[in-house]
C-alpha cells in the first residue's frame, strides 16, 4: 500500500518546520501517553516509579516541541490546542509509538527501539542550525540517555532472564520490527531539514541505531529479524495514515477537553 | 561453568520475590557527607542505583548516590551502647578545650 | 504514668522482673520524647501495632494510586496530565518509603503485599470510592490529601524513628498535592456552568467519605489511648477531624462551593465548625468490603502483581546469572 500525504507539505514553506516539529512532539506525546497507562499497574513499585519518570520526561518534551510548533505556525495554537483538538489524520507520530502497550516485554522492546533512535537523533538535532529546536533537543538528550540506560538494562534482564521472559521479549521484537523502517524513511520534510542543517541524514541515524540495537540484543541473547521488505513495513504515520489504534487512544485522551470547548483547566 | 547448567540453576533459584533490600545514601553538595535517605528493593546494583535516582533524587538536590545491600551493613547494638560509646565521653584529652594556650596567640 | 500491677520484689521470678524493668524503661523513653529505633527493645504489642499502622498506611498509598490513576489518560491538558502522573508517582514513592520503614520491624515486604492482596490487611476506606469526573481529581487533592496532611504532620513526630522520618519526607512532597487539587477546584469553580456543576457534584460525593477518613469517633476507637501513650498516635480521631473541617470550610467559601452539610454550624465559643451526623453505617460497610470499589481495587492490585511475576522472576534470574558469571570469571 502506498502512503499518500494527507496534508501536502510544501518544500520551502515555513510549514515544513511546523510539520517536522509535530513529528517530534507527537512521537513523544503518544509514547508518553502509552507509558502512562502503566501507572498503578507495574510489576513492582519501583518500576511503577521508573516508568512514570520516563512518561513524564516524554510528555515534557512533547510540550516543548508542540509549543514551538504552534508558535512557528503562527495561528494561535498552543500545545494543548494541538494535542487535544487535532484529528487522527493530523497527527504526525510514527506508528511504532501508537501501538497498545502490550505486556511488559512489548513495552520495554518498543521503548528501547525508540530510546536508541531518540539518543542518536536528539544528539544531532542539538548541534543543528535551528537555535530553539537545538536547545529543546539538548535538554531532551540528557533525559533520553537516562531512558536508554533503563530500557537497555531491561532488555538484558528479560532477554537473558528466564525462558518465559526471553520468549516474550523475542516475540515483542519480532512483532515490532516491521514498524522500525518508518522512523528512518526520509521524505521531503526530512530532506528540507537536512538541507537547512537543522536535522541529520536519516541514513546515518539508522546506521548508528542499528549498531547499538544489535549490540544490546546480542547481549540479551535475542535474534533480530531479517530486514523487512519495503512493501511489508508499516508506514504512513508521518503523513497522517495511522493504525486504528490511534483513534481509540485519542478518543480517550481528548474526550474531556473536546466536551468543553473553550474551557480552561 | 557450563552455561546451560547456569541457566537451569538460576531459574530454580528465581522464585517470585520483591527483590533484595538496599539502603540508599545521598550527597547533596560538593564536600558534604553522604546521608542515609532510605531503602528500596532491586535485583542488582545497577537497578538499585537507577531506582535510587528515581525514588530519592528525582526532585534534585542530589549529586551523588551510594547503594548498599542492606545485608552488607553491620550496625552497633543499642544494648552495648554503654561499653561501646561511653569511654569517649570522659577522655577530655581528646578535646581542644583540655589544652590551655597563652592569651593573644592566634591560629592555635 | 500509671501502672496496673505493683512492681515485682526481689523474691519474684527474676525473668519477670527483668521484663518489667525493660517495659518501664521503654515507657520512660517514650515519655521523655526519645526516638525508638529498629534494634531497640520494644514491647511486642508496640511492634505489632506499628507493623499494622505502618503497613496499612503503605497499602493506602499504593491503592490510592488507582482512583487518581483512573484519570491520567483523560486529563484535559498537558500540564494537568503531567501534574497528575507526578502525583500518582509520589504516592507510589510514599508507599515505598513506608513499606521500607515497616521492614525495619522484621517483616518482609512480600509478606505485607500478600496480606493486602489476600484482603487480610486494611487500607484507608476513602480509596474504595470511584472517580467519576475530572473534578474528582481536584476534590481528592483538596479533601483527601488535605486530610492526610493533617494526619501526617502529626505523625512526623511519631515515636518510632523510621516512621517519623518517612513522614517527614512524605509531608514535604504532600503539600504540592493539596495545592494542585485546590487549584483544579478553583479553576473549575470559576469556569463554565458545566465545570461549576462538575466540581459541586464531586464535592457532594467526596465530603462525607473524607470526614470518615479520620476513623471512628473517639468513643468507638479502642486502640487510641494506648497508641497515644506510646506516641504513635499524637491526636485523637475527632481532634484531627475537627482540625480538617476548620481548615476546609473557609477554603470552600473562597471558591463559592457549598459543603453538603445543611446541619453544619459555627460555634463561636469553641471556634469550631460543627458537622451534622456522619453515617457510620456506610463507613463500617465500606471497611467491611462492601464499598463501591473494594473488589475492583483488589482485583487491580492482584492483576498487576500476578502479571508482574514473570518480570520480577526474570530480573532475579538475570542477577543470579551475572553473579555466577562474575564468580567463575574470578575463579
Amino acid at each position: 500500500m502506498t502512503s499518500r500525504s494527507v496534508v501536502p507539505a510544501p518544500r520551502d514553506s515555513p510549514n515544513v518546520l511546523f510539520e517536522y516539529l509535530l513529528r517530534l512532539g507527537d512521537d513523544r506525546l503518544v509514547l508518553g501517553h502509552r507509558l502512562s497507562e502503566w501507572c498503578g499497574h507495574g510489576p513492582i513499585l519501583e518500576e511503577d516509579i521508573a516508568t512514570s519518570n520516563v512518561a513524564l520526561d516524554l510528555l515534557g518534551q512533547a510540550t516543548m516541541f508542540l509549543r514551538l510548533a504552534g508558535q512557528l505556525e503562527g495561528k494561535g495554537r498552543d500545545e494543548d490546542a494541538l494535542a487535544y483538538f487535532r484529528e487522527v489524520v493530523e497527527f504526525r507520530n510514527c506508528q511504532l509509538v501508537e501501538l497498545p502497550k502490550g505486556d511488559f516485554a512489548f513495552t520495554i522492546a518498543r521503548q528501547f527501539l525508540f530510546d536508541v533512535h531518540a539518543v542518536v537523533l536528539l544528539d544531532a538535532l542539538s548541534r543543528g542550525t535551528h537555535v530553539q529546536l537545538a536547545a529543546i533537543a539538548a535538554k531532551s538528550l540528557k533525559e533520553a540517555k537516562y531512558h536508554v540506560r533503563h530500557s537497555g538494562e531491561w532488555m538484558l534482564k528479560l532477554g537473558d532472564g528466564t525462558e518465559e521472559s526471553h520468549r516474550r521479549l523475542q516475540r515483542a521484537v519480532d512483532d515490532l520490527w516491521r514498524f522500525t523502517p518508518e522512523i528512518f524513511a526520509a521524505d521531503d520534510v526530512d530532506r528540507a531539514m537536512l538541507e537547512a542543517g537543522i536535522a541529520p541524514d536519516l541514513a546515518a541515524v539508522k546506521a548508528q541505531w542499528e549498531a547499538l540495537v544489535r549490540e544490546v540484543t546480542e547481549r540479551a541473547t535475542l535474534t533480530l529479524p531479517d530486514d523487512v521488505p519495503r512493501a511489508a513495513s508499516a508506514r504512513g504515520g508521518r503523513t497522517g495514515a495511522h493504525t486504528e489504534h490511534l483513534g481509540h487512544m485519542l478518543a480517550e485522551m481528548q474526550i474531556i477537553a473536546r466536551s468543553h470547548p473553550g474551557a480552561t483547566w | 561453568m557450563n552455561q546451560d547448567v547456569v541457566a537451569e540453576q538460576t531459574e530454580a533459584l528465581a522464585p517470585d520475590s520483591q527483590w533484595p533490600l538496599w539502603e540508599v545514601f545521598t550527597q547533596s553538595e560538593q564536600g558534604a557527607p553522604h546521608e542515609h535517605a532510605g531503602s528500596l528493593h532491586a535485583a542488582d546494583a545497577e537497578q538499585a542505583l537507577q531506582n535510587a535516582r528515581d525514588v530519592y533524587a528525582r526532585r534534585g538536590g542530589v549529586i551523588s548516590l551510594w547503594v548498599v545491600p542492606a545485608s552488607a551493613i553491620t550496625a552497633s547494638s543499642p544494648g552495648e551502647n554503654g561499653p561501646f560509646f561511653d569511654p569517649g565521653a570522659d577522655k577530655a584529652y581528646r578535646h581542644p578545650q583540655f589544652y590551655k594556650v597563652p592569651r593573644g596567640v592566634r591560629g592555635v | 504514668m500509671t501502672q496496673s500491677r505493683p512492681a515485682p520484689t526481689s523474691t519474684d521470678d527474676p525473668a519477670k522482673a527483668a521484663a518489667f524493668e525493660a517495659a518501664a524503661a521503654f515507657e520512660a523513653r517514650i515519655a521523655a520524647g526519645e526516638s525508638i529505633e529498629p534494634k531497640d527493645w520494644m514491647p511486642e504489642k508496640y511492634r505489632r501495632q506499628l507493623v499494622r499502622m505502618m503497613s496499612q498506611h503503605a497499602h493506602s498509598e499504593v491503592v490510592g494510586m488507582l482512583p487518581e490513576g483512573n484519570w491520567i489518560t483523560r486529563a484535559p491538558s498537558l500540564r494537568r496530565k503531567i501534574s497528575l502522573i507526578a502525583k500518582v508517582q509520589d504516592e507510589a514513592g510514599h508507599g515505598l518509603y513506608i513499606y521500607c520503614g515497616t521492614e525495619t520491624l522484621g517483616v518482609d515486604r512480600a509478606e505485607l503485599i500478600q496480606q493486602l492482596l489476600d484482603a487480610r490487611a486494611k487500607y484507608s476506606s476513602i480509596f474504595n470510592y470511584p472517580t467519576l469526573s475530572w473534578a474528582d481529581i481536584g476534590v481528592i487533592g483538596w479533601f483527601v490529601d488535605g486530610a492526610a496532611i493533617v494526619n501526617q504532620t502529626i505523625l512526623a513526630k511519631a515515636s518510632y524513628g523510621p516512621y517519623a522520618r518517612a513522614m517527614v519526607r512524605v509531608c514535604k512532597e504532600e503539600n504540592f498535592h493539596k495545592r494542585q487539587g485546590y487549584e483544579i477546584v478553583a479553576t473549575l469553580a470559576n469556569g463554565t456552568p458545566a465545570q461549576q456543576a462538575m466540581v459541586q457534584d464531586a464535592v457532594n460525593r467526596w465530603w462525607w467519605p473524607s470526614l470518615m477518613m479520620f476513623g471512628p469517633s473517639d468513643t468507638d476507637s479502642p486502640n487510641t489511648a494506648e497508641l497515644i501513650r506510646w506516641k504513635v498516635k499524637r491526636k485523637t480521631n475527632d481532634e484531627l477531624r475537627q482540625r480538617f473541617v476548620n481548615l476546609t470550610v473557609p477554603q470552600a467559601t473562597a471558591v463559592n462551593i457549598t459543603l453538603p452539610d445543611p446541619d453544619m454550624k459555627y460555634n463561636a465559643e469553641t471556634e469550631n465548625w460543627e458537622c451534622g451526623g456522619i453515617d457510620w453505617d456506610e463507613f463500617h460497610q465500606v471497611v467491611r468490603g462492601n464499598g463501591p470499589c473494594n473488589r475492583e481495587r483488589l482485583e487491580a492490585r492482584n492483576k498487576a502483581h500476578d502479571e508482574g511475576a514473570w518480570v520480577r522472576e526474570a530480573a532475579s534470574a538475570y542477577a543470579a546469572k551475572q553473579r555466577a558469571r562474575q564468580a567463575s570469571a574470578a575463579a
